[in-house]
């Protein structure tokens, strides 16, 4: 039952085959056996999502089913959802259980779509391995010793191993493409301004975007389609129709330009990951797309802007987290200043005070202009890059990660290391494009990510060009033996 | 040594929008502490701001009626501060970017000169909360239902030289706003606040002198008091040779004394950035035409107008129009009274004004409805009734009885016309007064005016002097 797609999934449901009482007990019963491998989950809604399941299969027997009704999925702790704890992988919000819904916990809920949980993360989605988690880190399902990446890390495995079809995520430096390739799953960062951000807790409000994890990505378009549109209560959605995904799914892309960055190929990429991706560039070319060599000069200036741009960001919107109305608060405090000093600082994780700390400097009197002033104008350099190649090229194509998933622990210890393995995913976030990977070959029994790049609002296209290559190849098909 | 006085005002006015300026909750006054703060005033994880756009009309009327321009494109930027009345950690302000520049207003001073103030800017932010430190014995108790509430914040240039000047400049802006129905300039709910920065320096010089930022200061009496005591104070400090410290102080009205908050050491770095949860704020021409010709006749135009219309002194209609429901209520009476507008404005600004300052009330509490007192002003102007029945008149409108024509009836105050009555009445003081006919007779003319009174007395005020005076006259000739 766990391998079947959306499509299948739907019919298998409409046709009576089975309800999705039946599905949703098959994945719940499978995060009960499996998950404790994994740690993918914090916390998993076994009656909440068996009453919706009840509600879906009434809803499907009355011909009134729509893109997702009765079908599982995995939410991302980030997600604010109603009367469920919603985290965000820190103490600070343990205790935390949010009285209102996100706009996509609305949408899912309105489209019948079943929550099974909500799975772990890096605080604050503040990471790229799934370590930051004050519930633990996360774990790869195609290796247990290593990383899922992150900081969706949770969503990311739980659709590796199967615990789920469907996982949430959401992408400020590449918290989806980087998790999705590290665990050979299909994940789609969206333009910025695609889904409405309210409710989903901010990290770095100008790049945060939420967006789907799927095993493929017709089943991706599906979850896309759902999470998409307008939201008047976010300022930065943009109101532009959503497209219908699933239609374009089956367009041909002979004649598609593909342009490879020489950027992305560059020392700090492993070989083995490298010669993947040149064979998934040939698959291309063999379904007429034509390739042409371009330059993105500005990649290198990526990672040190958003570092830059996030912490700034993040050290604002986590003052929020001060002990006085919600979340953790210190024992006894003596004093205001005891209060907040003792509650954040029991509250917030290493990686979460790094970042703020870093934000709180990048913003300060006499240092604004040459960080955040000049990060800005770093990050206009980088949208240009991209727009001078998106009026030669269709869609840009490289490497999600300059390597297969690490070992736990292997990088925590520097975290200018860590930061480097989003160097092919960050630009995307500054520059608000949207990106997705999928799973394009295999490194030492450990999956590699392709990213796909498009223009803004391209999300049909990228979509296609990801279908088309996995229809010719099987990649995405494969699954990590424990798991199966 | 002789100092110059140097004042800017920054005035944060509450505008009068139905919610918050970034959420939908209720802006009312009043209600149970944190009833009116949903989960985006309370800073709760995930929520987002979505700016009321009644605010930036509101903002772009105040800029048009200044004679400001009004930004194209103007940016909110968060303030970060902790504080436990500020749930976010920091203020949605704008700070580079206003979205509304460089004005002026003009005010009156004393000898009747005008006086040019310049307005620097104008932005749009949110209230904080309110802790609330009584009542909860060592603990802070937090309402946040003003958190979000919609404020322009207008800062003054350092134009003003004296205390006087202050209150006139923030008089006038009192007075703009509650024209422009941008603001319901409620000083004791807070609704109309300032903060004073103020400095000397040597007569004559260019360079502007140490600021004292002088907060919580939320009445005109406590702006007065509080910048001249600061006056005093900082002009002591150079007079000892001493240097003025840039800090914020605080007034306390009970001791009459400013106090040191803070000072620029300990000020915070607020750490201002762009709010990456809000566009830039862009208008367009067609909406500042639009909102043009929503503009109100504010009240220098109606001052102008005024004069040239009621033939009213500068004096007078600066007074009537420095309030917007003073100027209406005055027109009402002028209508009602037959195009009165002399009399009208001696009784508005005269005995009522006195009236109502002596119970404390604002025009729009007054008992008496301009339509009676235009009334009453017909009547003694047609000659109906004398100047001193209708003080009468007025005692009873005052005290709730309403129309002054049944006031009259009712109380027997109407004119003794008939004359032979009032010859009796003549006659019978004639014969009362031997002496005093004597002595008029033998040339006293003042004494008519004792015979009058006498008559005045009798009648009770009712009869017409004029007439009295002439009949006197005849009797004793």
């Amino acid at each position: 039952m766990h391998s079947k797609s959306i499509v299948e999934l739907n019919d298998g449901l409409k046709k009576g085959e089975f309800s999705s009482v039946e599905l949703t007990q098959h994945y719940l019963q499978r995060i009960k056996k499996l998950d404790s491998k994994l740690n993918a989950f914090i916390t998993v809604c076994d009656d909440s999502a068996l009453e919706q399941a009840k509600q879906a299969d009434q809803r499907i027997k009355a011909g009134q089913s729509s893109l997702l009704t009765g079908i599982p999925y995995a939410h991302k702790d980030i997600f604010c959802t109603d009367g469920i704890k919603t985290s965000c992988g820190s103490k600070m919000l343990d205790s935390f259980t949010a009285p209102y819904d996100a706009y996509v916990t609305e949408l899912l809920k309105k489209d019948g779509a079943v929550m099974l949980g909500k799975t772990n993360m890096d605080e604050f989605a503040m990471g790229s391995s799934s370590e930051t988690s004050f519930y633990g880190p996360v774990r790869n399902p195609w290796n247990t010793a290593c990383v899922p990446g992150g900081s969706s890390g949770g969503s990311a495995a739980a659709v590796a191993a199967n615990l789920a079809p469907l996982a949430t995520g959401t992408d400020t430096g590449g918290s989806i493409r980087q998790p999705a390739a590290l665990c050979g799953i299909t994940g789609i960062k969206p333009t910025y301004g695609r889904v409405s951000r309210y409710g989903m807790i901010a990290f770095a409000s100008s790049l945060d975007q939420g967006g789907p994890f799927a095993r493929s990505a017709e089943d991706a378009a599906y979850l896309l389609q759902v999470m998409s549109g307008f939201d008047q209560r976010d300022s930065t959605c943009v109101d532009k129709p959503v497209p219908d995904y699933t239609k374009s799914l089956g367009d041909s892309i002979s004649g598609l330009t593909i342009g490879v960055p020489n950027e992305y190929f560059s020392d700090g990429l492993d070989t083995g990951v490298a010669q993947s991706i040149e064979q998934a560039i040939k698959v291309y070319e063999k379904l007429g797309a034509k390739i042409k060599k371009i330059t993105l000069p500005n990649t290198n200036l990526s990672v040190p802007a958003y570092y830059v741009v996030a912490p700034a960001e993040c050290s604002s919107n986590l003052s929020r987290y001060d002990g006085v109305r919600f979340g953790h608060r210190c024992d006894d405090p003596e004093n205001l200043e005891d209060l907040y000093e003792r509650s954040r600082g029991e509250g917030f994780g290493d990686e979460v005070k790094r970042r703020i700390m870093l934000g709180t400097y990048v913003l300060s009197a006499g240092y604004y202009d040459a960080y955040y002033l000049k990060a800005q104008k770093v990050r206009r350099l980088i949208s240009n890059d991209f727009k001078a190649a998106f009026s030669d090229v269709d869609v840009i194509m490289g490497p999600t990660t300059p390597e297969v998933a690490f070992k736990l622990g292997e990088k925590t210890a520097d975290p200018v290391t860590m930061y480097l393995s989003d160097i092919f995913t960050i630009a995307v976030n500054l520059a608000g494009l949207p990106g997705l990977s999928i799973p394009a070959g295999m490194v030492n029994d450990l999956p590699v990510g392709l990213q796909i790049i498009g223009d803004y609002f391209s999300e049909a296209k990228l979509l296609n060009v990801a279908h088309q290559f996995q229809q010719e190849t099987d990649w995405h098909k494969q699954s990590p033996k424990a798991f199966s | 040594m002789e100092w110059e006085v140097v004042i800017g005002l920054e005035i944060h006015a509450q505008l009068s929008t139905k919610s918050k300026i970034f959420s939908g909750a209720s802006t009312a006054f009043g209600a149970m502490p944190n009833t009116q703060a949903c989960a985006v005033d309370l800073g709760f994880p995930g929520v987002l701001p979505v700016l009321n756009s009644e605010a930036v009309t509101m903002a772009v009327k105040f800029g048009l009626s200044v004679d400001a321009p009004i930004s194209k494109r103007s940016v909110f930027a968060r303030k970060n501060y902790f504080y436990p009345d500020l749930p976010k950690g920091y203020q949605i302000s704008q700070f580079e970017l206003p979205v509304v520049g460089k004005g002026s207003i003009d005010i009156e001073l004393e000898d009747g000169e005008s006086k040019t103030i310049g307005i620097t800017r104008a932005h749009l932010e949110e209230d904080a909360g309110k802790s609330l430190h009584e009542d909860f014995q060592g603990k802070t108790g937090i309402d946040l239902n003003r958190a979000g509430t919609p404020l322009l914040e207008i800062v003054s240039e350092p134009d003003m030289r004296s205390a006087k000047e202050a209150i006139a400049y923030m008089k006038k802006i009192h007075s703009l706003v509650q024209y422009l129905e941008i603001c319901d300039g409620n000083m004791q709910e807070g609704s109309f606040r300032c903060d004073a920065n103020v400095s000397l320096r040597k007569k004559g010089a260019e360079k502007l002198g140490t600021r004292a930022e002088l907060k919580n200061i939320n009445s005109f009496r406590f702006v007065e008091r509080a910048i001249n005591v600061e006056i005093e104070r900082q002009a002591e400090i150079l007079e000892s040779g001493g240097k003025v410290v840039q800090e914020t102080r605080l007034y306390d009205d009970a001791l009459n004394k400013t106090f040191s908050m803070r000072s620029k050491e300990e000020a915070n770095d607020y750490r201002y950035f762009p709010d990456p949860d809000l566009l830039p704020l862009e208008i367009d021409d067609a909406f500042i035409e639009a909102q043009k010709k929503t503009l109100p006749e504010l009240p220098d135009q109606k001052k102008r107008r005024f004069i040239d219309q009621y033939a009213l002194s500068l004096y007078d209609a600066s007074i009537l129009t420095s309030n917007k429901d003073l100027a209406a209520y005055y027109e009402q009476v002028v209508d009602a009274s037959g195009k009165q507008s002399k009399l009208s404005v001696n009784w508005v600004n005269g005995e009522l004004a006195a009236s109502l300052n002596k119970e404390n009330m604002q025009i729009a509490q007054s008992p008496i409805k301009a339509t009676d007192l235009g009334v009453m002003v017909g009547l003694i102007s047609a000659g109906e009734i004398t100047g001193k029945i209708a003080k009468t008149v007025f005692e009873y409108m005052w005290n709730g009885e309403g129309d002054p024509l049944a006031i009259i009836d009712k109380h027997g105050l109407k004119p003794i016309t008939d004359s032979a009555e009032l010859e009796k009445l003549v006659d019978d003081i004639i014969a009362a007064n031997p002496k005093q006919v004597e002595q008029y007779q033998g040339g006293q003319q003042k004494l008519l005016g004792y015979f009058v009174g006498q008559a005045m007395k009798v009648t009770k005020g009712k009869a017409d002097p004029a007439q009295l005076n002439q009949l006197i006259k005849k009797k004793l000739k």
